[in-house]
């Protein structure tokens, strides 16, 4: 789940909550995943460094990414 | 004001300057006057030494210069230039102290013909990538505003690299680089770099492909004007910027790619988003959400509230019932009751226990009993037989 994602079944939730017509048990539902939605999404972004690695093919062709330094 | 000076004449008095102090005067006017230049004329008598340093003659019609050229960077140019050829050189007038010579300090040098061809070759490029609609506006697509995984393709130990991790480490550090390498310029570089791009294609989660490099000279930057680097730019499935950091020039890449960036800074900064930015956001949407659920129970507690309400009048109405069945049940019973009877003159015997005495057998003669009447009891006696 990216947190583009996570942003906009954040908002899709914020909005049918505020619209007023959802059942309780509903909008309980609504809550319980925007706050996991936003836990989700806050954790990826308090990622402290950001992660780079490099693409080496392999003579058969096929892929392999390893993590650079630095 | 003036006299005119006797010139056949010196003075002691006189100053005079030594030649060194001459030429290092004019030197100095010489080098703060300018600014490295590109200058266009004709190679004459070029020297290569040993040392690695090219010596030559820069001529027009009217005027030649003398022009030294230091082995590192006369390394970079192919062959010392023949006699009569055509260049473009990029030098620093400067005054050569030691023999007061007027000379150039030559940094580059690129043939005016190799300038034409390249020249040549890039209108050809272009003509035809915009024969075939890859410059066009339709293909464009947007940059995703939230992208985690970036691919750069540049070389791996390039600045641009560099730069593009530093940027994305303080914006977006939640993202992660993929970074294809590959030559940027030189031999090799136009497949080097279109290979590269289409690797792109093969790794997987990639949202944004930028390719680019720092800085360099015009012709550095061929690669990212060659037919085959812009096709393959074109193929790659996810939006595109170039960043060939060449402020002045506009690459063939640049107009290809879906964003062009100056610099690979300013790609960095295009393609990820600012982590402040987007956790603002997030506090705006917790704050709604809560809001949200809170504005939810709050109507649900209203709902309960007036349940309970009506709940409550339900109940009393069925209380006032019950109470008034009570009530006239319990006038029934009243008038069913024996006391009631006594009322109306009748009078009971009972027991000193209790019990009433019913029959004539149950009264002992002079065993005491007590006649129950309507106000109270009447204690009484049977008699002796």
């Amino acid at each position: 789940m990216s947190i583009a994602q996570d942003l906009n079944r954040l908002e899709e939730i914020v909005r049918t909550l505020e619209a007023e017509d959802v059942e309780l048990d509903a909008a309980l539902a609504l809550f319980e995943e925007g706050v996991a939605r936003l836990r989700a999404a806050r954790e990826r972004l308090g990622t402290a460094e950001v992660k780079v690695q490099t693409v080496l093919e392999g003579a058969n062709g096929d892929l392999r990414l390893s993590d650079l330094d630095g | 004001m003036t006299q005119s000076l006797p010139l056949s004449q010196i003075a002691p008095t006189d100053e005079v300057w030594t030649v060194s102090q001459l030429t290092s005067a004019a030197k100095r006017v010489v080098e703060g006057e300018f600014m490295p230049v590109w200058i266009r004329g004709e190679v004459v008598g070029c020297k290569a030494w040993s040392s690695g340093h090219w010596y030559f003659g820069l001529r027009d019609r009217g005027s030649q210069v003398r022009c030294c050229m230091w082995s590192r960077y006369s390394q970079l140019a192919a062959e010392p230039p023949k006699d009569g050829t055509e260049v473009f050189v990029l030098a620093k007038p400067g005054i050569y102290e030691a023999k007061g010579e007027f000379q150039l300090n030559v940094t580059r040098m690129l043939p005016t013909a190799a300038i034409g061809a390249a020249r040549r070759e890039l209108e050809r490029v272009k003509e035809l990538l915009q024969r075939d609609g890859l410059f066009d506006h339709a293909r464009k697509r947007p940059i995703p505003a939230l992208a985690c995984t970036v691919a750069v393709v540049t070389s791996a130990d390039g600045a641009a690299l560099r730069d593009v991790i530093t940027v994305v480490g303080k914006r977006w550090p939640c993202c992660r680089l993929v970074v294809v390498n590959a030559r940027v310029q030189g031999d090799g570089a136009v497949h080097a770099l279109a290979r590269a791009l289409a690797l792109v294609n093969r790794i997987p989660e990639i949202e944004i492909c930028i390719v680019g490099r720092g800085g360099g000279g015009r012709e550095d930057l061929a690669a990212f004007n060659s037919e085959a680097v812009c096709r393959a730019l074109a193929a790659v499935r996810v939006p595109t910027i170039s960043a060939v950091g060449h402020e002045t020039d506009v690459s063939l890449t640049d107009l290809v790619a879906d964003l062009r960036a100056a610099t690979p800074s300013a790609a960095a900064e295009m393609a990820v988003a600012d982590r402040r930015e987007v956790s603002r956001r997030l506090d705006d949407l917790a704050a709604r959400l809560a809001g949200g659920l809170g504005s939810r129970t709050r109507l649900a507690a209203e709902r309960l509230a007036r349940t309970r309400d009506r709940l409550h009048g339900a109940m009393e109405a069925v209380i006032r019932h019950e109470r008034h069945r009570a009530d006239r049940l319990g006038a029934q019973l009243d008038a069913l009751s024996p006391l009631r009877i006594l009322d109306r003159g009748y009078a009971v015997p009972v027991r000193p226990d209790g019990s009433v005495l019913k029959r004539r057998a149950e009264f002992a003669p002079g065993a005491p009993f007590r006649l129950r009447v309507a106000d109270g009891d009447v204690p009484s006696r049977v008699e002796p037989s």
